[in-house]
């Protein structure tokens, strides 16, 4: 793809100089989008993310909302600058930094934030520990996340309302000073569980207004959950049996009923601890010969031996 | 200071051009971002070119994408010290220790009283000679 502007987009530059534009003028809004080359970044994201419909679709009608304003903007439009500035609620595992990191590439693209990197961060980032510690705590990290996004991820830490003396509140309203005076030099992206997301916001009016999108992030179905772990697998070239397929749909069943269930993060984790047994596996089956498919298939046992399985 | 009418201190890059304005100064602080340069924002009142070591406002600022975190400080500093000489230092680490690769002033006084000449007698009729800013007969933070 070219990286040079389009020759659509120069045209319309040269159109609104001359400050009158007749109302059928033609507007090649094919060419701006390919030069954005967003649809790129789309199809990685429909790619390598499962489900998230709803997201997904978001997404992209920002993307079009962007794209739009900017052809807008090369017409003479008016064109107030969006607040891009985004909340995702979900839970744990539901792909909340991943999405946030894609949407700083899709940003990146649209020539919305200058050089498309991610800042991520918690409270203890931005909040410090004694009276005036806070504040440079806070700038230090705003400084470095600008051109970028910052993401603070369980957002609803910064404020803690039990405590009338804590240092958080110091902490939002320099994030709010610069999320209004520095609208164009970064995103910021809160991140964090719906409901507690939801009390942040009844007792920050502020931070809610400033916040144009809201994101809710669904948890995911088994199957879903097996093409995520399908992907992941493929990702560090490992594969199921087709036994071990069929079982691993039990196990994902099973394990979705149990407490602390963490969508995406907990097949890692499974997929983590079956490569575990496998090795196990293969090693206590040493003087047999080995395949390299041997290396790299997990069999069904292997899950089996899971302490999900153990209970009834 | 016969090259230097009016009495601008000339230290380190581009001081014999006009002052930088914002968005050149940015241009300046993307070109050391990208070859991964820190930079520091120092300041003083003493303009003696063998003053090396300026005061430093904050800390080195490393680990930086973008200018606009860069310049929205320098204009924090210029707020605090518009009277002073505020330059904008990169810093390499190519060498396992942080060198100076840029230096420029970004911010001077208002008025430059310039220098006078102080001449020395020593030893015989030997003469030494040196330079004496006008601003520093005043005490520190009273001097432009």
């Amino acid at each position: 793809m070219p990286d040079t502007p389009s020759a659509a987009l120069s045209v319309a530059a040269a159109a609104a100089a001359a400050q009158f534009l007749p109302d059928d003028t033609a507007v090649d809004l094919d060419a701006a989008f390919r030069d954005s080359q967003i649809q790129a970044v789309l199809d990685k994201l429909d790619r390598e993310l499962i489900g998230l419909q709803p997201v997904k679709t978001r997404i992209r009608e920002t993307a079009a909302l962007l794209l739009v304003d900017r052809l807008r903007k090369s017409m003479g439009l008016n064109s107030g600058a969006p607040s891009l500035h985004m909340c995702f609620t979900g839970n744990p595992g539901t792909g909340k930094t991943t999405v946030a990191l894609r949407m700083a590439e899709i940003l990146h693209h649209l020539g919305y934030v200058r050089q498309g990197h991610m800042v991520a961060v918690t409270r203890d980032d931005l909040v410090g520990q004694y009276i005036g510690h806070t504040a440079p705590k806070t700038r230090e990290v705003l400084k470095k996340a600008m051109g970028g996004v910052l993401f603070i991820d369980e957002a609803y830490y910064l404020y803690k309302p039990e405590n009338e003396r804590d240092y958080g509140a110091e902490s939002i309203e320099i994030l709010l000073q610069i999320m209004e005076n520095n609208r164009d030099d970064l995103v910021v992206i809160l991140a964090g569980y719906k409901d507690r997301m939801d009390r942040f916001f009844e007792s920050n009016p502020g931070m809610s207004s400033r916040i144009a999108h809201h994101v809710d992030f669904p948890d995911y179905g088994v199957g879903e959950l097996a093409c995520i772990a399908q992907l992941m697998l493929e990702k560090s070239q490992y594969r199921f049996s087709p036994e071990a397929e069929k079982v691993f749909g039990q196990y994902l069943a099973r394990r979705m009923t149990q407490p602390h269930f963490a969508n995406a993060r907990s097949v890692r984790n499974a997929l983590d601890r079956l490569r575990l047994r496998q090795a196990n596996r293969l090693f206590a089956s040493r003087g047999q010969r080995l395949t390299v498919g041997d290396l790299s298939t997990i069999e069904a046992e292997d899950i089996l031996a899971s302490r999900v399985f153990a209970e009834p | 200071m016969m090259t230097n009418l009016g009495g601008r201190v000339t230290q380190g890059q581009f001081s014999f051009l006009p002052d930088l304005t914002d968005v050149q100064i940015t241009a300046q602080v993307k070109y050391a971002l990208g070859k991964g340069w820190a930079l520091g924002i120092e300041y003083t009142d003493d303009p003696h070119p063998r003053n090396t070591y300026w005061e430093m406002f904050g800390n080195p600022m490393f680990d930086m994408k973008d200018p606009a975190g860069i310049l929205k400080e320098v204009n924090n500093c210029r707020k605090t010290f518009p009277n002073h000489y505020i330059r904008v230092t990169a810093f390499s680490a190519v060498r396992g220790v942080e060198s100076v690769t840029m230096s420029y002033i970004v911010n001077r006084p208002k008025n430059e009283p310039g220098f006078r000449l102080e001449r020395h007698e020593t030893d015989g009729r030997t003469m030494r000679y040196t330079i004496h800013p006008y601003a520093t007969d005043k005490p520190e933070g009273e001097r432009y």
